[in-house]
């Protein structure tokens, strides 16, 4: 194949060109995108002590970086889960009223269980395990 | 002080030779007809911007974008800062009057076929600067770093991440990162400051100049009058002039509003606090959001969501092609089919709307 002088210089300066654009989008695109940062490893966290909490009532507990409810039941059960609601992520709150957890986003119910009763909410809340250790709340990772 | 201003005038006209602007001055004309009152409401939508612009600037001396900062700031600038409720005010009563004046001209130009050849280009130019304006809306409800924005914003990105592939890359770039955080709101000042009104003044450029390119549109019954009936006034000054006069009253109606309805700051977002009862969003993405929330979690296999964001996606990517869609007209038909899409679009909306607010 004959190639001319111009043609060649063309190829070489077509090549060079777009190398030179890839070299300048790759960079930005890179920027834009966030850097991981490490997540914390937390295992346990301590929800305050059980004496102070009384029944039928809620609090929102850092797991990590997580938010997790914790919910003592009218009759003193200890229940957490993911206070991440799995339709659109809002946070949910316990209702004293209807003894549920309600997200006010978009009026998604669940059950104490955490199990999505109605509403948009796809999947139930996820659930974690709590201990009480000396009087102190202990929340922990399931499984 | 006339003499200079001729002088000044002269001299430019000498270097620059100002032929072009002084045909423009001179010729431009504006049909006059029952429909006449639909030319204003672009020029409306214009002065909300300029307004948006110069108070954006004013606020912006103020601001300052971060977790521990921003919502302090805002309060500082409507607590502290001599007329910074005003300010702050006439910033988000302006870009709510920005939005409704935007769909209303959008309508009007859509109903009066003024998008037709040889006017497609501003069609398409004018759909994308709304879009922008809607993310201009979207970007500036979270710097104040409030509870309501926090949340809208949290189910707001949430929902980009739905979209099959590009959806989850899509909500880390604009989250910066895997939730809402600071920086998220950094980002959305940087979007909402520099990225934006960027980019929107480009398109806006273009709009415009294809305005005075092309001149007012004349809807059909005009056209169709001969030539003796066809009554007109020239852009300058009568048009402008009378362009003036509603700007000062739309004006006044924006003062009145920000003086008697000022906006709340609300509460500081709290990344682990419940989202507080009656949230919702603004009241010109409601429509889009109160279907969302009526569809079923799925529809065959699909996620509801991701049908409707597909549909909202596909339907305005449609709207903004419309100038190249041939729609027959129907002799006997009473609406015509395309006024009746129009009709049946406007509906949805506004019922959408409502219902938004009641359930």
């Amino acid at each position: 194949m004959q190639i001319d002088r111009r043609k060649f210089l063309n190829i070489l300066l077509g090549i060079g060109g777009i190398g030179g654009v890839l070299a300048i989008i790759y960079p930005v695109l890179s920027f834009l995108n966030p850097p991981k940062s490490a997540e914390p490893k937390v295992n346990s966290v301590k929800a305050g002590l059980n004496n102070d909490f009384p029944a039928n009532s809620s609090k929102i507990i850092k797991f990590g970086r997580q938010p997790v409810i914790l919910i003592k039941t009218e009759d003193n059960q200890l229940k957490a889960l993911s206070a991440s609601c799995t339709h659109l992520d809002c946070i949910v709150q316990y209702r004293q009223d209807t003894k549920q957890i309600w997200c006010a986003c978009h009026n998604g119910t669940y059950d104490l269980n955490g199990r999505n009763i109605s509403g948009p909410p796809p999947k139930p809340l996820e659930e974690y395990e709590v201990k009480v250790v000396k009087d102190e709340i202990v929340i922990t990772k399931a499984g | 002080m006339k003499n200079i201003g001729s002088k000044l005038i002269a001299w430019i006209d000498e270097r620059y030779d100002l032929t072009p602007v002084r045909n423009l001055l001179e010729h431009k004309k504006v049909p006059v007809h029952k429909h006449s009152i639909w030319y204003y409401m672009g020029g409306v939508t214009l002065f909300l911007f300029m307004i948006q612009l110069f108070t954006g600037i004013l606020l912006l001396l103020y601001y300052r974008p971060g977790e521990d900062s921003a919502y302090e700031s805002v309060r500082f600038i409507v607590t502290n800062v001599k007329f910074g409720w005003l300010i702050r005010n006439v910033h988000s009563w302006s870009a709510n009057l920005l939005v409704l004046f935007a769909f209303i001209h959008m309508f009007s130009v859509f109903f009066s076929k003024a998008y037709e050849k040889p006017r497609e280009l501003t069609w398409v130019t004018g759909f994308i600067i709304l879009i922008f304006t809607l993310a201009f809306g979207f970007s500036g409800y979270l710097l104040p770093w409030n509870e309501l924005a926090f949340f809208a914003t949290k189910v707001g990105t949430d929902i980009v991440g739905v979209i099959p592939i590009i959806g989850e890359p899509l909500k880390v770039f604009l989250r910066g990162g895997e939730d809402v955080t600071g920086a998220t709101l950094s980002r959305f000042f940087g979007i909402h400051v520099a990225v934006l009104p960027a980019i929107f003044t480009f398109f806006l450029a273009l709009h415009l100049l294809f305005i005075q390119r092309q001149g007012m549109h004349e809807p059909e019954h005009f056209k169709n009058l001969p030539e003796e009936k066809k009554k007109y006034i020239p852009f300058f000054p009568d048009f402008a002039l009378k362009d003036l006069l509603l700007w000062v009253v739309v004006f006044n109606v924006l003062i009145f509003l920000a003086l008697y309805f000022p906006w709340e700051l609300g509460n500081k977002a709290d990344a682990f606090t419940p989202a507080p009862a009656g949230i919702r969003p603004e009241w010109y993405f409601m429509f889009m959001f109160q279907s969302l929330k009526l569809l079923p979690a799925h529809i065959i296999f699909i996620e509801g969501e991701l049908l409707g964001i597909l549909f909202f996606g596909v339907a305005g990517f449609v709207w903004m092609l419309i100038p190249y869609i041939k729609i027959k007209n129907k002799p006997n038909w009473k609406i015509q089919p395309l006024a009746l899409i129009g009709i049946i679009i406007v509906s949805f909306i506004v019922v959408m709307t409502v219902l938004g607010y009641l359930l």
